[in-house]
């Protein structure tokens, strides 16, 4: 996808992708691939595919047509728990049925790092104190997950996934819940974490909202619910006539103080 | 772990509770007998005593003690699996199969071993059915399996409530004492003991997985677990030891809901900590009820299931209205 990085090796690559669900088609052959230090932006309307799309570039359902290989490996290829070191995934919030602390919520994260009998360690405790830290959750250790809000769920959730530490951050709607400080404060944290220095990250994220994708995303592929797919980098596809199309109802474009914003007529 | 060292003094009084509540099953009976002439018979004595001790009170007291172990530990397991808080081990109707063919087997009037047999076969049909019903298509999902479990129990209720209305006078009390829960008749109760040590040592390397998977199914397998393995395991593996508890003591209600729940508001949920925890808690529960039933109004005996009813449902309207939902 990305013809500055043609050299690199790709985190994720999909070949002649493919997704049908019953008898509908939500995406025809497309191709993608996404290097570290990049991100990209899953958009489209309702029901148009995002999160079954995401799921199968997580590797959790096998593609209609087509392949998607994770650091140069099909996901066939893969141990489910060593994939699980590589490619983390963000699910959108499932209602909690038991009740546990907010630092044993995290420390799940640390499952595939730890063996058959391993119980987590004093830096395993650490790293999921930091991940606490670093979505505004320090001092939330010892509560209780079924007393906290929906957005400090969801911060829960993204710290669960910080603690997990993979290469590439599967996100499905990480702004759920989330109030307006800590959308930018989430996006700004992966943003942070795909360009540091040495770490070869990468994020996909599934976002409704098309200012902060053309804010963030490198690439972004945008599904329009019929089964058409455009992919490509963030200029080629967040355009007026494109997303009006997409979203089935007409957007105008605004440039102001630098940045490109779409308003909805 | 950080809370390692509270976890082994809960462990430590766990422990000891199992063993005062064993020593008073032995001590307690229409008979009384001294603590010195137990140790004396357990130690291979000879004597009316003893023989009281080592063939009644001892077997019974490890039937008891086992089946509530037993009935704990499934009742943690399918709590798991159907990620309901409200799930107990006969939710699938595993304990239904259990006492059609339990009741089938006293209304022709077998022996007890045949009865035994027919019970965990009634347990094992039914599992298979419902799994043969609820795998289906091949999705397997936790509603189904909810669903098709309960229908399955609904129609067992139908079934044992014919033959308890065919059933002549004679037979009905021993008919009501076995699906209330009786550990009197177990005389056997050494391969069930087991089947729980040798359930909770498997499950032990597979509890961080049930960790993980409690948190929901998609979740657990991006961190890697295999869920749909882990799930079939768990549930033939709960559905045999509710098979197993059932055909040693009937069913005996609520230790398999409340023991897990009691053990969480203590513990936490944490499946390492809590599956052995409940299977000790389970055990203990059970073996203080069975004796108060066979001392409390002594000569005559109650039923053990009526009293772990009578403790459970109480405890268990406290936690539901303590839940915060």
């Amino acid at each position: 996808m990305s013809a500055r990085h043609g050299d690199e090796a790709p985190l994720l690559e999909a070949e002649g992708l493919a997704l049908q669900v019953g008898e509908r088609w939500l995406c025809c052959e497309f191709s993608l691939r996404l290097v570290a230090g990049e991100c990209l932006a899953l958009l489209g309307p309702n029901g148009a595919g995002k999160t079954t799309l995401l799921h199968t570039l997580a590797g959790l359902r096998a593609p209609s047509v087509g392949q998607v290989r994770l650091a140069g490996k099909p996901y066939a290829a893969w141990p489910a728990l060593e994939a699980a070191r590589c490619r983390g995934l963000l699910v959108q919030q499932q209602p909690d049925q038991f009740g546990a602390s907010v630092l044993e919520t995290v420390l799940i994260g640390r499952h595939p790092h730890l063996g058959r009998w391993g119980w987590e360690s004093a830096a395993d405790e650490a790293l999921a104190r930091q991940a606490l830290a670093e979505v505004g959750l320090q001092g939330f250790e010892a509560r209780e997950v079924l007393t906290l809000s929906g957005g400090e769920r969801q911060r829960v959730a993204i710290a669960t996934l910080l603690a997990q530490a993979p290469q590439l951050f599967l996100l499905d709607e990480p702004l759920n819940h989330l109030d307006l400080h800590y959308q930018i404060t989430t996006l700004e944290l992966f943003r942070a974490l795909i360009r540091a220095q040495g770490m070869q990250r990468a994020v996909v994220m599934v976002l409704h909202d098309i200012n902060l994708a053309a804010r963030y995303a490198d690439h972004v592929i945008l599904l329009d619910g019929r089964g058409g797919v455009i992919a490509g980098d963030r200029e080629a596809v967040l355009r007026a006539d494109l997303l009006s199309q997409a979203f089935g109802h007409p957007l105008r474009r605004v440039e102001s103080a630098g940045r490109v914003i779409f308003v909805p007529d | 772990m950080r809370s390692g060292r509270r976890h082994r003094l809960v462990f430590a009084v766990g422990l000891l509770s199992a063993v005062l509540a064993l020593v008073w099953a032995l001590v307690a009976g229409d008979m009384p007998i001294s603590l010195g002439e137990v140790f004396a018979a357990l130690g291979g004595g000879e004597g009316m005593t003893a023989a009281i001790i080592r063939e009644l009170r001892l077997p019974r007291a490890v039937a008891a003690f086992v089946s509530g172990g037993l009935l704990a530990t499934a009742g943690a397991l399918m709590q798991v699996l159907l990620r309901n808080p409200l799930a107990d081990p006969y939710i699938l109707g595993i304990s239904g199969g259990a006492a059609v063919g339990a009741l089938l087997g006293m209304t022709l009037g077998v022996a007890a071993l045949a009865v035994d047999a027919l019970a965990f076969g009634g347990a094992l049909t039914a599992m298979l059915l419902v799994f043969g019903l609820a795998h289906g298509d091949g999705s397997w999902t936790q509603t189904r399996l909810l669903l098709t479990g309960v229908i399955v129990a609904a129609g067992c209720g139908a079934a044992v409530s014919l033959m308890l209305a065919l059933a002549p006078d004679t037979r009905v009390m021993s008919m009501l004492f076995w699906m209330m829960g009786d550990a009197s008749a177990a005389a056997r109760p050494w391969p069930a003991a087991l089947v729980l040590v040798v359930a909770v040592a498997a499950v032990q390397p597979f509890a961080r997985d049930l960790n993980v998977l409690a948190r929901g199914e998609l979740s657990a397998r991006a961190l890697g677990v295999q869920v749909q393995r882990l799930r079939m395991a768990l549930y033939v593996l709960a559905s045999l030891l509710t098979a197993t508890a059932v055909t040693l003591v009937g069913s005996v209600g609520f230790v398999g809901l409340i023991i897990p729940h009691l053990v969480r508001l203590v513990l936490g949920n944490d499946q390492r900590v809590l599956i052995p925890a409940a299977a000790l808690a389970g055990g203990t529960l059970l073996t203080l009820a069975d004796t108060a039933a066979r001392t409390v109004i002594a000569p005559q005996q109650l039923p053990v299931g009526v009293l772990t009813a009578l403790i459970g449902v109480p405890v268990f309207l406290f936690l539901l209205a303590r839940h915060p939902r």
